[in-house]
């Protein structure tokens, strides 16, 4: 998949402000986000999550999905920056919202978030595919597991999971351990694993299954084990996120404020990690964590600082870029020494990985390879939950010039001296030959 | 005709020896060549009159572009010069792989006129570079062909190479390519060449080396002169004809030439490490051994000679035997033999459509009709026989050069319709010399029946220059001949003529020079008839329309009944100048219903590239277009006219020929933007990309094998009616050429191919039409980015794939299980 990664500086540079201006970098308070409910007893029912992202400075703006008046964009002008879906249940939406217009709303770097249930209605699940996410086509299936459930009151109901099989990355899941299990109710997804750009964020335990809990099983279940994802991210090539999440209740008070018991654990945890979990899943999503940029790409001859033009084959060249990350309130410097530089012309001729100075400069010399060409500097840098940087540059490389090149030669020595000594023999011949008469 | 009459009446004076007299033959010759300047350069500008001051078709694009860039950045930079606006991502360095000769002159034309005031555009100079070395040219071939029969014949070759179609063909204003200076330079050098063996002076072979180092400059073509000139060495030497002339004429121009070749960065060391150049090597060893063998022989008695003879040639042999086989050892353990693909496809016709698809897919590479011989060299094809017969009578060194020459080059000229061009010159100086030895009969022969000229004047007049004496048989022997060819009813006494001629030479000539008087007044007459006549066609055929070939035809025929077509000749000439050959090709015009219909579409594409695209984005389509697209459309292109890596064309045509995602992968992968089309289905412009679309396929499977020619043919034809395959169908180049095509007509009827095409209605998934200009010559197509998002599976009973290119059925099914 690597190669539909390429991207041109230019683009890069329309992406990159575009990315940047949705993001408000001087006051991310300003995000406005769309929040879609089937019903406004959700935004009480959840509303310790609502009120942990307007904490964070988000502008949310709650409506019915069927509100006949929805719209996401205004004379070609998106109105939100971000958009939840909390409304399983949806057939219709109402405006001028339908799947196309949710999905150029993420083509065009918006942000989005959906929270299905086990009433997840067709077009819910439409969205979710186009996203790359399938959700169980059962419409009664749950996700029931029953070794890994959440010890509750009512005995038997093996449908509200405990899982803390979380993606191993800080940077969609923070730094801070999530310690408790996270609860769980709804309809489990499966991903296709060719699909890059969809990762499993929870994911449920091998002994889970997909299938409807108030009849009884016939046949095996569509969906077992792991492959079985409860919560799953999206990365677009845009750089779009998207959170697909099979359980509205998982975002609800109750869930976030109850005790939890995993079955068979002696260990019983005062509050869910319900809270913890989707809060910082909710920053990576709304790009307070894991935005890189990448500004200032600079390459100059060694002992220059101009750029020059085009270089000759066998310079010696340095080549620097500085990716900083977004740490939510600020461009911090990106510190990684798995950055590496391409010299590519239509194959990469040098391969460097960047030292960096820990304020985010990262840089590499080399010497430029003895083809002439077009060539391009190119860093891709795609690293699990961080935007994925795609730089290329163009630069040519020229043979030698006409007089670059040794003009006499040591070892052509006695050729040089054939020649001369054939002319002086000439001349002392035709100085004989015509006057020595 | 006024010219050759002048021509004619300048060799009487130049024969009379009178000093005034020959004086003023001089004047006068010298006021008729520059009369023939002019005639040449005004012939050549009809595209400016009819079209515009545009430079023409593909080739010269480039060699504007670089003209553009001399000027701008000076010689040094233009001799470093890598580009890297082609080729990409290769880049290609133009200045060690262009002949610099056209640029440097176009380029110093324009900075002589500046630096005198003169402030003309780099357009402007290109543009007339041609016009102006045409004239030159002819001006070379009354160089060439005085030394070898004399002024007149000079003159009658320099007028008829002035007009010749086939030189026309290649030098109209605007056409502004290599020949247009390199045919120039062709002549001079031969003319030099044929001077410095009659004069026999160091001078003139020292110009003879400039003028070939102008000529390496110049053309690829150069190999041509290295290998003719050690033919005819070598011919005169088998013959007995050395001299230390031939030495002179011959020895500094392999040294001095050879070093001048070299200094040359596009010829380098090739001036000396391939086969082309080793004829002249080893005619110059041989010439260098008969030197001095004619030397020993003058030294020596000849007993004391015989001796050494044999000494030597035992020795020598077995030397020689060594060397030779070293020789071809070495050219033997190179797989092309050291020739270059294009050389070898001239020696074996049929080698390049055997192993070098690239060179047989071009044109101009194509063997030639015979109808091409009477469009380009038109009377000429007739005269060339009378000519070498007249070159026979006598055989000097320099007369059998001509006849080597216009040997030689009418072999090639069969195998490649191009080198039509170099045969040009040749078929002028030979049919010049016919011409002015039968105008030298017909002159004579009246003016013996003039009353009050006695025949002892004649006589002086015969005897006072040899040469001329050498004319007048000439004249005599080939001009019966010609008229017994043409006319039957003649032959008879023609014949007797023949019977007679052997007999005493002062005897003969009386009676002789009386007979023709009869055949002249006829021919005459018969010439201003068939004149008139042709003139009257000539209209009709223009007025109506007709194609080229009938009238080459019935050209042929005016002269199978007729003797003398000049007039049919300078006819056809100015017909082919102004409407044949003046089409600039980037602009297409045809008349129809009374109007003039106009087709700028090149243009508006590329403009369109121009103003719509990032100035750094790839444009790709076949190499055809690549110098056009640099030069107009200022874009960087994949490949172009210069074909110098054939995998990288090849990759070019593999995309064009695979299925639109194939191909989406290859030109992503070359980091190509746009992709463009030359269809002519909707107006019938035949040479479109669908008829290119073969070659395509061929050169891309030469480097691919999994493109093979078989699945684009339907039972071995080609077509894209409904019997189509279904590779054919699919592939990248029919889906760009047809998209929405049925939008026109409702048929798809395409007027190339005349038949509707196979597949009518089908949707692009990876390109999408962006620019289609008004004929729908060229149409631009963009490549799609990749989705934003991949999309998930729909149907769990499918396999599991990537489903990009999946189709986007909505439809869900219900879970099988339950």
């Amino acid at each position: 998949m690597g190669k539909f990664w390429v991207i041109f500086v230019t683009s890069i540079l329309i992406l990159l402000p575009f990315l940047c201006n949705s993001f408000s970098l001087e006051t991310p308070t300003a995000r406005r986000v769309l929040v879609l409910l089937d019903d406004f007893a959700v935004k009480s029912s959840h509303s310790s999550y609502f009120n942990s992202l307007r904490s964070r400075g988000f502008d949310l703006d709650f409506k019915l999905s069927d509100d006949p008046k929805l719209a996401l964009q205004r004379y070609g002008q998106y109105l939100y920056d971000a958009l939840i879906l909390f409304c399983p249940s949806v057939e219709r939406f109402g405006g001028s919202i339908d799947v196309a217009a949710i999905i150029n709303f993420v083509d065009s770097g918006h942000d989005l978030m959906i929270a299905a249930d086990v009433t997840a209605s067709d077009l819910i699940r439409e969205v979710a595919t186009e996203c790359g996410v399938d959700f169980d086509e059962d419409p009664s299936a749950m996700v029931i597991d029953h070794t890994g459930y959440a010890v509750s009151e009512t005995e038997g109901d093996h449908t509200l999971i405990a899982s803390d099989d979380f993606i191993k990355s800080d940077v969609i899941l923070g730094n801070k351990k999530i310690n408790a299990p996270v609860l769980f109710q709804g309809i489990g997804h499966s991903l296709n694993p060719v699909n890059s750009l969809v990762f499993k964020v929870l994911s449920a335990s091998p002994s889970a299954y997909s299938a409807n809990p108030k009849s009884k099983l016939l046949a095996p279940p569509s969906l077992m084990g792991s492959a079985i994802s409860l919560v799953s991210v999206i990365q677009a090539r845009n750089n779009a996120r998207i959170l697909i999440c099979g359980s509205l209740s998982m975002f609800s008070n109750r869930f976030f404020k109850s005790g939890v018991q995993k079955v068979g654990s002696t260990t019983k945890h005062e509050k869910s990690g319900n809270e913890q979990f989707l809060t910082e899943i909710s920053k990576w999503v709304f790009h307070e964590r894991g935005h890189l940029k990448a500004v200032n790409v600079k390459h100059h001859k060694i002992g220059e600082t101009d750029e020059p033009a085009l270089y000759r084959i066998n310079d010696e060249l340095v080549y620097s870029v500085e990716i900083y990350e977004w740490s939510g309130k600020r461009w911090e410097p990106y510190v990684a020494d798995d950055v590496q530089v391409q010299f590519y012309m239509m194959s990469p001729y040098v391969l460097k990985t960047l030292s960096n100075d820990k304020k985010g400069l990262y840089s590499a010399s080399f010497k430029v390879p003895d083809v002439y060409g077009v060539f391009q500097f190119k860093v891709e840098y795609q690293k699990l939950g961080y935007t994925s940087l795609s730089l290329a540059k163009q630069i040519p490389v020229r043979p030698y010039r006409h007089n670059e090149y040794e003009r006499f030669i040591p070892t052509a020595n006695p050729y040089y001296g054939a020649a001369f000594s054939t002319m002086a023999g000439f001349f002392i011949f035709s100085f004989v030959h015509l006057y020595n008469k | 005709m006024s010219a050759k009459e002048s021509s004619n009446a300048a060799l009487r004076y130049l024969n009379t020896g009178n000093t005034l007299q020959h004086a003023f033959g001089d004047v006068l010759s010298y006021f008729i060549l520059l009369l023939i300047g002019i005639l040449a350069f005004s012939i050549r500008i009809f595209s400016v009159i009819k079209y515009e001051s545009v430079i023409h078709e593909f080739d010269p694009y480039f060699n504007y572009r670089v003209t553009q860039f001399l000027t701008k950045k000076g010689i040094y930079e233009f001799w470093n010069w890598f580009d890297d606006r082609t080729w990409y991502p290769l880049g290609r360095v133009i200045g060690g792989t262009v002949y610099p000769g056209l640029t440097l002159t176009a380029g110093s034309i324009w900075w002589l006129l500046n630096s005198l005031n003169i402030p003309l555009s780099v357009e402007t100079a290109c543009v007339f570079t041609a016009p102006i070395f045409s004239a030159l040219a002819s001006w070379a071939t009354y160089l060439l062909t005085k030394e070898v029969k004399g002024a007149g014949a000079g003159l009658t070759a320099a007028f008829l190479l002035a007009m010749v179609p086939s030189y026309i063909s290649r030098s109209v204003a605007g056409s502004y390519d290599n020949e247009a200076v390199a045919i120039f330079a062709l002549i001079f050098t031969f003319g030099l060449y044929i001077k410095t063996l009659n004069t026999g002076s160091l001078f003139y072979a020292t110009l003879n080396s400039l003028a070939y180092f102008y000529m390496v400059c110049s053309w690829g073509g150069y190999t041509f002169i290295i290998n003719l000139i050690p033919m005819h060495v070598l011919l005169c030497v088998i013959t007995g004809r050395y001299s230390s002339r031939l030495y002179i004429a011959y020895a500094p121009l392999v040294v001095l030439g050879t070093l001048l070749a070299a200094s040359v960065p596009v010829v380098g060391f090739n001036a000396v490490m391939t086969s082309e150049h080793f004829a002249s090597f080893l005619v110059f060893i041989i010439i260098q051994v008969v030197a001095f063998v004619y030397y020993i022989k003058g030294i020596l008695s000849p007993k004391m000679f015989k001796v050494a003879v044999t000494l030597v040639v035992s020795v020598g042999l077995a030397v020689c035997c060594a060397v030779v086989a070293v020789l071809i050892a070495l050219v033997a353990s190179s797989p092309t033999k050291g020739w270059s693909g294009r050389s070898l496809s001239l020696l074996d016709p049929t080698y390049a459509s055997k192993y070098i698809p690239i060179i047989a897919s071009v044109s101009e590479h194509q063997p030639p009709t015979w109808p091409s011989y009477f469009m380009d060299i038109n009377v000429l094809a007739f005269l060339v026989p009378a000519g070498i017969i007249a070159c026979f009578l006598p055989l000097s060194d320099a007369s059998s050069f001509v006849v080597l020459y216009i040997a030689t080059s009418a072999y090639f000229s069969g195998v490649m319709v191009r080198l039509m061009l170099v045969l040009a010159p040749a078929a002028c100086s030979t049919s010049g010399i016919a011409l002015s030895e039968a105008f030298d009969v017909f002159t004579r022969s009246i003016k013996f029946q003039l009353p009050g000229v006695s025949k002892a004047e004649i006589d002086v007049g015969e005897t006072s220059s040899a040469i001329a004496e050498e004319q007048n048989v000439a004249g005599k022997t080939e001009k019966p001949e010609e008229t017994s060819k043409d006319r039957p009813s003649r032959k008879k006494k023609k014949e007797r003529e023949h019977e007679e001629k052997p007999t005493k030479a002062k005897a003969e000539k009386k009676r002789l020079l009386a007979l023709p008087l009869v055949a002249t007044v006829v021919s005459l007459l018969l010439l201003v008839f068939l004149g008139a006549f042709y003139v009257v066609c000539k209209c009709y055929f223009i007025k109506f329309g007709f194609s080229t070939r009938p009238l080459a035809l019935l050209v042929c025929k005016y002269r199978i009944l007729g003797m003398d077509a000049e007039d049919v000749y300078k006819l056809h000439c100015v017909w082919a100048a102004a409407e044949a050959y003046s089409a600039p090709s980037v602009v297409l015009s045809y008349r129809a219903h009374g109007r003039l219909h106009v087709f700028d579409d090149f243009r508006e594409a590329y403009a369109w590239l121009r103003h719509n695209t990032d100035v750094n984005d790839k444009v790709a389509s076949w190499w055809d277009y690549g110098y056009q697209t640099t030069a107009m459309a200022n874009r960087t292109v994949i490949v172009d006219n210069n074909t110098w890596n054939n995998t990288h064309i090849a990759t070019v045509g593999t995309a064009m020929s695979s299925p639109e995602r194939a191909a989406w992968d290859i030109f992503h992968s070359l980091d190509v933007k746009y992709v463009f089309v030359i269809f002519g289905g909707l107006i019938g412009y035949p040479s479109d990309d669908i008829n290119k679309f073969l070659w395509m396929v061929r050169i891309g499977g030469g480097v691919f094998p999994h493109i093979k020619e078989a699945d684009y043919l339907k039972d071995g034809s080609y077509r894209i009616d409904s019997q189509a395959t279904p590779t054919m169908l699919n592939c990248l180049m029919y889906k760009l050429s047809y998209y929405r095509f049925v939008e026109t007509d409702g048929k798809a009827y395409d007027k190339v191919r005349r038949t509707e095409i196979g597949k009518k209605y089908f949707k692009l998934t990876h390109f999408e039409e962006v620019f289609t200009t008004h004929h729908w010559m060229v149409r631009i197509y963009k490549l799609k980015p990749p989705k934003n998002m991949i999309r998930g599976k729909t149907k769990k009973s499918k396999p599991k794939t990537s489903s990009r290119s999946s189709s986007r059925s909505g439809t869900k099914k219900k879970n099988p299980w339950h």
